[in-house]
């Protein structure tokens, strides 16, 4: 345990000293907040009639969502979908570079091996650097999801501030984000122990963001409604897929082989 | 203290160690030489648990490499070929992370202690990518001593130092030689080597042999006595080729050089043979073969 936490600690204390990781973990979150906090601030500006929806209109594809809600409360309620979805995109990406420059950087930097022939044993090593990883993570989405509500709270009448703190969402953030954030770590592990580059890296391990990046784009042009079916289909998946990468990495990362490969 | 049996290492189809036993005692400082990709790195880190060997045994502190792994790292001290270090961390931050990891029971005590003794106290806080080649091999020294093991690895601790840099590594070698500690160090450095190492072997993919260096000047050269006379040496070859004590003579321009099994018996009545023969004899003295002769004669 307390190997775990030496790992830990030194993983945060050198990572974090990197500018990209950095602005990963810092700049990106800010933007996720000031961009729905922004839109929100223009639309609360905006004026013109609010027509109730009720018949088949512009705001169809919304389908029973916005029944007895005002065009502009219903594309509000549109924009915070999209929005509180993209934030899904920080538990996926955060890690991911983390997990890169922490474990090709161990390798460029040749530290490995003094590291390896201390007593830790190699699944406190992994899950050291697996939580190094993870914790910023989510730390940084539930941050930037309590900064959003507050915001929102602020800018939204009641009625469609409820849409935000909606099981589904709530679902999302608090148990699908960590299970992607796993997925994504596990993820970096794998591919950091093949290729010799933290950027390299930190792009193939970016492809696990692609689910994420399609439900936005799928989204934004009307083609999927985020639904609490989605999401649980999503977190059901990443739940999976995740028990299987942990597994698999425990598997095939024994010391010789990170040793001899990790290189 | 560290003993082998048949320790064979293959990569794929490459053997790069080939049933290499070896018996080292307490105490005792070791080399191991051979040329590049000898497989000198390789024994190392079966030797310390690092990657396993694909046959034969080895026991190192009396626990079994393969079996005791976790005993073995906690007993070894292991300064590794390319030593990294934690760069964007200071020299202190690095020592105390393996301090923890090494479950050393006063971790800043012992770090403080090894900043001291290599003299890098005063760069404590100072990253360590300040640091020149020879700082951050003394960190990485230290850090392979926090633990105080008993028996430790060092796989080229001098390489690439500056002279001055390298004989305080070396010096600080003989100390922990006289702590008693058992250390094992690959290194391509002979002289160093001839100076450390009570005994040495050289390796390549096979033992070759193992010796004292003293021994090995011996076992290959035999002793030699060299012959500084007045004039060229080659007509007073044959006075002394036919004595029974002398096993080879060579002559090169003034100087006569012969090999013989017991010089202190036999130079006396060598040099008086010589001398009521009318040579001219300047000095006598024992020609010193250095263990890179040997080294050389060995490998190729
Ligand atoms: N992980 C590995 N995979 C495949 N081959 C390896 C591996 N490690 C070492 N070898 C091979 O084993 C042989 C011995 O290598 P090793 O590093 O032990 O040599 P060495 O004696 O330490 O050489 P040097 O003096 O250059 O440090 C070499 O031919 C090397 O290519
Ligand atoms: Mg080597």
């Amino acid at each position: 345990m307390q190997k775990i936490k030496t790992i830990i600690h030194k993983e945060w204390a050198e990572v974090f000293k990197n500018r990209l990781v950095l602005f990963t973990v810092i700049f990106l979150p800010l933007v996720m907040i000031a961009l729905p906090l922004g839109t929100l601030a223009a639309m609360n500006t905006w004026s013109g009639e609010f027509n109730n929806v009720q018949e088949l209109g512009e705001m169809q594809f919304m389908g029973e969502l916005c029944i007895g809600l005002t065009e502009i409360e219903c594309t509000q309620i549109y924009m915070l979908n999209l929005f509180t979805l993209m934030l899904m995109i920080l538990p996926v990406i955060i890690p991911v570079t983390i997990a890169a420059y922490s474990i090709v950087g161990e390798k460029t930097a040749r530290s490995l091996e003094p590291l390896l022939a201390t007593p830790i044993t190699t699944i406190e090593l992994l899950t050291g650097k697996m939580i190094a990883a993870i914790v910023p993570a989510i730390g940084a989405t539930w941050l930037s999801f309590a900064i959003y509500l507050a915001g929102a709270r602020l800018m939204l009448p009641p009625r469609i501030f409820v849409y935000l703190v909606d099981p589904m969402w709530l679902l999302a953030i608090f148990v699908v984000s960590p299970l992607l954030t796993l997925l994504s770590v596990a993820t970096a592990l794998m591919i950091s122990s093949r290729v010799s580059d933290p950027r390299v890296a930190e792009q193939l391990a970016g492809m696990v963001i692609m689910p994420i990046i399609l439900l936005v784009l799928g989204q934004s042009v009307g083609f999927i409604i985020i639904n609490q079916q989605i999401v649980v289909l999503l977190g059901v998946g990443a739940a999976i897929i995740d028990v299987l990468l942990v597994y698999l990495s425990v598997r095939v990362f024994q010391r010789e082989m990170i040793l001899t490969r990790w290189k | 203290m560290i003993h082998t049996e048949n320790l064979s290492k293959k990569f794929n189809d490459h053997l790069a160690v080939d049933r290499l036993t070896l018996e080292i005692p307490e105490g005792e400082v070791f080399g191991f030489l051979g040329p590049n990709g000898a497989g000198k790195t390789t024994t190392v880190r079966m030797l310390t648990s690092l990657i396993a060997p694909t046959s034969g045994r080895a026991t190192v502190f009396g626990y079994e490499v393969g079996r005791d792994d976790q005993n073995i790292r906690r007993n070894v001290g292991i300064l590794t070929e390319t030593p990294g270090l934690y760069d964007r961390l200071s020299a202190h931050h690095n020592l105390m992370i393996f301090a923890n990891l090494y479950e050393v029971p006063d971790p800043t005590g012992q770090v403080k202690k090894y900043l001291r003794l290599l003299g890098l106290w005063e760069r404590r806080a100072d990253a360590a990518s300040t640091f020149s080649k020879g700082m951050r091999q003394k960190l990485a020294i230290a850090r392979a001593l926090l633990h105080e093991p008993r028996v430790l690895f060092l796989d080229e601790p001098t390489s690439g130092l500056d002279p001055e840099a390298a004989r305080l590594v070396r010096d600080f070698i003989a100390e922990l030689k006289e702590q008693g500690r058992t250390i094992f160090i690959c290194t391509h450095n002979l002289d160093e080597a001839d100076r450390l190492c009570d005994r040495v072997a050289v390796f390549n993919t096979h033992l070759r042999v193992v010796d004292t260096p003293r021994g090995l000047r011996q076992q290959l050269f035999g002793r030699q006595v060299v012959f500084h006379l007045g004039e060229e040496a080659a007509k007073w070859q044959t006075a002394v080729a036919s004595h029974p004590a002398i096993k080879h003579s060579e002559a090169h321009e003034n100087k006569l050089v012969v090999t013989l099994e017991d010089p202190e018996t036999h130079n006396p009545e060598l040099i008086r043979l010589l001398v009521s023969q009318g040579a001219p004899i300047r000095f006598v003295g024992e020609l010193r073969r250095t263990l890179e002769d040997v080294y050389l004669q060995l490998v190729r």
